[in-house]
């Protein structure tokens, strides 16, 4: 039989460093997709509860337990990121794999906020997007999804089949911040 | 132009598409004759004024939403989610 080999969307292309923000990949991780079937929210979250011991997150707002973390990602839907999903949620939500379906990059560093606020038209300030927010934007031309993971780490999902452009427009803007902190 | 999305907040205009009349969301039943069929597809009015019409949250949440709008000013005057709004539970008139 032939052993296929799961090559991460960036590869090649990260890590990357310029000025005092990085942009890298994280390792490839289970991403499913849970969309709760009408009147079935409440039994859904308790499902999750119960499996992953993950809350069902408001829109805007992500949840954690155990390495796995439950991503707001659009109307009723939420992306399950890091843990396979358990079976148990299938009576209540459609549950679609989509490892292969996303790039997921990390920006962080000093200035990672100023470059992202190149990119997209969220506001960034920290009483509209505290640290564990999230929310589904543009970056640059593309649709995406952009968690605020830490002070100044922001983790950002976008389309893999979009990866080198969603890499190309971040390191672009990298760049140039980079280019006018050094005056 | 901002518009405040029930689920994202008040968001840049560029993350939104604009569809048409709300009142698409009211059809007419299978049974409805040719007349009410073709007044639903081909006639619109054209107010000045506040109006009440379907934008498309796609760099966003994905919602359909029922935006009112005054089409004079600009100035928007409510946002609802498409579901929510009353168009989406009533028939068209003939
Ligand atoms: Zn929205």
């Amino acid at each position: 039989m032939i052993e296929l080999v799961a090559k991460p969307p960036c590869e090649g292309l990260l890590p990357v460093t310029i000025g005092t923000v990085t942009l890298s990949e994280p390792d490839m991780a289970p991403l499913t997709l849970i969309a709760p079937m009408k009147g079935k929210e409440v039994a859904l979250a308790k499902a999750m509860q119960t499996a992953h011991k993950l809350e069902w997150p408001e829109a805007g707002a992500t949840s954690g337990a155990n390495g796995a973390a439950l991503v707001w990602f659009g109307r009723a839907q939420a992306l399950l990121v890091g843990v396979a999903a358990s079976t148990k949620l299938n009576a209540h939500a459609a549950v679609a794999d989509q490892s292969d379906a996303w790039a997921r990059v990390v920006l962080e560093g000093e200035d990672a906020r100023e470059v992202l606020a190149r990119l997209t038209p969220l506001d960034m300030r920290d009483r509209a997007f505290p640290v564990g927010a999230t929310a589904r934007s543009e970056v640059f031309h593309m649709q995406a999804s952009i968690t605020r993971m830490g002070a100044d780490s922001w983790q950002i999902i976008g389309f893999r089949s979009m990866a080198a452009t969603l890499v190309h427009d971040l390191t672009r803007a990298m760049e140039s911040m980079a280019a006018r902190s050094q005056r | 132009m901002r518009i405040v999305c029930p689920l994202c907040g008040e968001r840049d205009s560029r993350e939104f598409s604009y569809k048409g009349a709300a009142l698409a969301l009211a059809y007419p039943s299978e049974e409805a004759g040719f007349e009410a069929w073709d007044d639903y597809l081909h006639n619109r009015d054209n107010p000045a004024g506040p109006t009440r019409e379907l934008w498309y949250h796609g760099s966003g949440c994905t919602s359909w939403l029922v935006v009112t709008r005054n089409t004079t000013t600009h100035e928007i005057l409510s946002v609802e989610l498409a579901e929510d709004a009353p168009e989406s539970r009533q028939e068209a008139s003939a």
